[in-house]
């Protein structure tokens, strides 16, 4: 979309902040900061999640995140990934704001560690007291569209269902009940979680996502950067088909070609 | 005096500041955040904070993530 004025129209908003990529993209399971960096760089990402840990403090001078993903360049947000109750969610959520002086986050509370499935009762009382505590919550759900509609009452600025679950790589595999969420929200609504390969990524946004937050589909891959490249493209290719509207489907063919003239 | 740092147990010099134990770690304050005890210690509190004997100290920082 490099410089493409009709199509930079097109831009994606949270929280008050204008964003013209619609993907949005982990920065963890890299072989090493270079690469996130490299890989990030390609995908054209403005926004890059984050994990809070503890700093290792036997040997601090290791080489730190900052140094490699600008935060002045690119907009950070920190997630809860490992956390499984709301309050360890908010209490790693308010050192991440400490830690960088941000409101937006990611929201996630995990119900099970074989599925990464979230706890939606712990999510929805995190996200009460994040709101409350004046944190703009963009919050990563199950494809519920019934909890969807509740998280966004609570005031959560953006609603992420999952596709399949983390790190799985599946694809979108309930595209009715994504499509239900986005007809149903005010605020946007990425799918967050499960995408495998392009055509996942492409196939969200055509179902008419806001956008797509992915991490292993891009890190797992055997040449990242390429595919970096390729959700990039997958993402516009997408955005762009559910803006132009695609053709109804039909039973029987319909000839490309005139019948008047035929010899 | 006796405190716990990022969940292992650590003697420090009394009357340290957080500041202080910063500086001694070798860590950049700009890049972290600290808890004291559950409460968050807020950056321009650093210096001002003097850290007390059986504390449980928290220094995080962002490292890559999905």
């Amino acid at each position: 979309m490099d410089g493409n004025a009709k199509v930079g129209e097109d831009f994606f908003q949270v929280a008050g902040l204008r964003f013209q990529s619609r993907l949005l993209v982990g920065t963890g399971k890299y072989k090493d900061f270079t690469e996130t960096a490299q890989a990030i760089e390609a995908t054209g990402a403005e926004i890059v999640t984050v994990a809070v840990r503890r700093v290792n403090i036997s040997d601090p001078k290791q080489p730190m995140l900052m140094d490699f993903v600008d935060p002045k360049k690119y907009t950070y947000l920190p997630n809860t990934a490992g956390c499984y109750t709301a309050q360890d969610a908010v209490r790693t959520l308010r050192l991440a704001r400490e830690a960088g002086g941000w409101n937006l986050v990611k929201l996630e509370v995990l119900g099970d560690q074989k599925t990464l499935y979230p706890d939606v009762t712990e999510t929805l009382e995190a996200a009460k007291a994040l709101i409350k505590d004046g944190f703009d919550v963009m919050v990563y759900t199950s494809d519920d569209p019934i909890i969807a509609k509740k998280l966004e009452d609570l005031g959560c600025c953006a609603i992420m269902p999952l596709a399949a679950p983390i790190g799985s790589g599946l694809g979108v595999q309930n595209p009715v009940n994504i499509r239900l969420i986005i007809e149903a929200a005010k605020v946007p609504v990425l799918v967050d979680a499960g995408v495998g390969t392009a055509s996942d990524a492409a196939i969200a946004m055509e179902l008419g996502c806001d956008g797509v937050l992915m991490n292993t589909a891009i890190a797992a891959a055997k040449d990242p950067i390429k595919m970096a490249k390729a959700m990039k493209l997958a993402v516009e290719a997408g955005r762009l088909a559910y803006l132009a509207g695609r053709m109804p489907r039909k039973l029987y063919a319909d000839p490309s070609s005139p019948l008047g003239g035929l010899i | 005096m006796q405190i716990v740092l990022n969940g292992e147990p650590r003697a420090l010099a009394a009357g340290l500041s957080v500041a202080g134990l910063l500086k001694e770690l070798g860590i950049d304050g700009r890049k972290v955040a600290v808890e004291r005890n559950l409460e968050i210690v807020p950056k321009s509190a650093f210096e001002t904070t003097a850290l007390d004997d059986g504390d449980r100290l928290e220094i995080v920082h962002f490292i890559g993530g999905g």
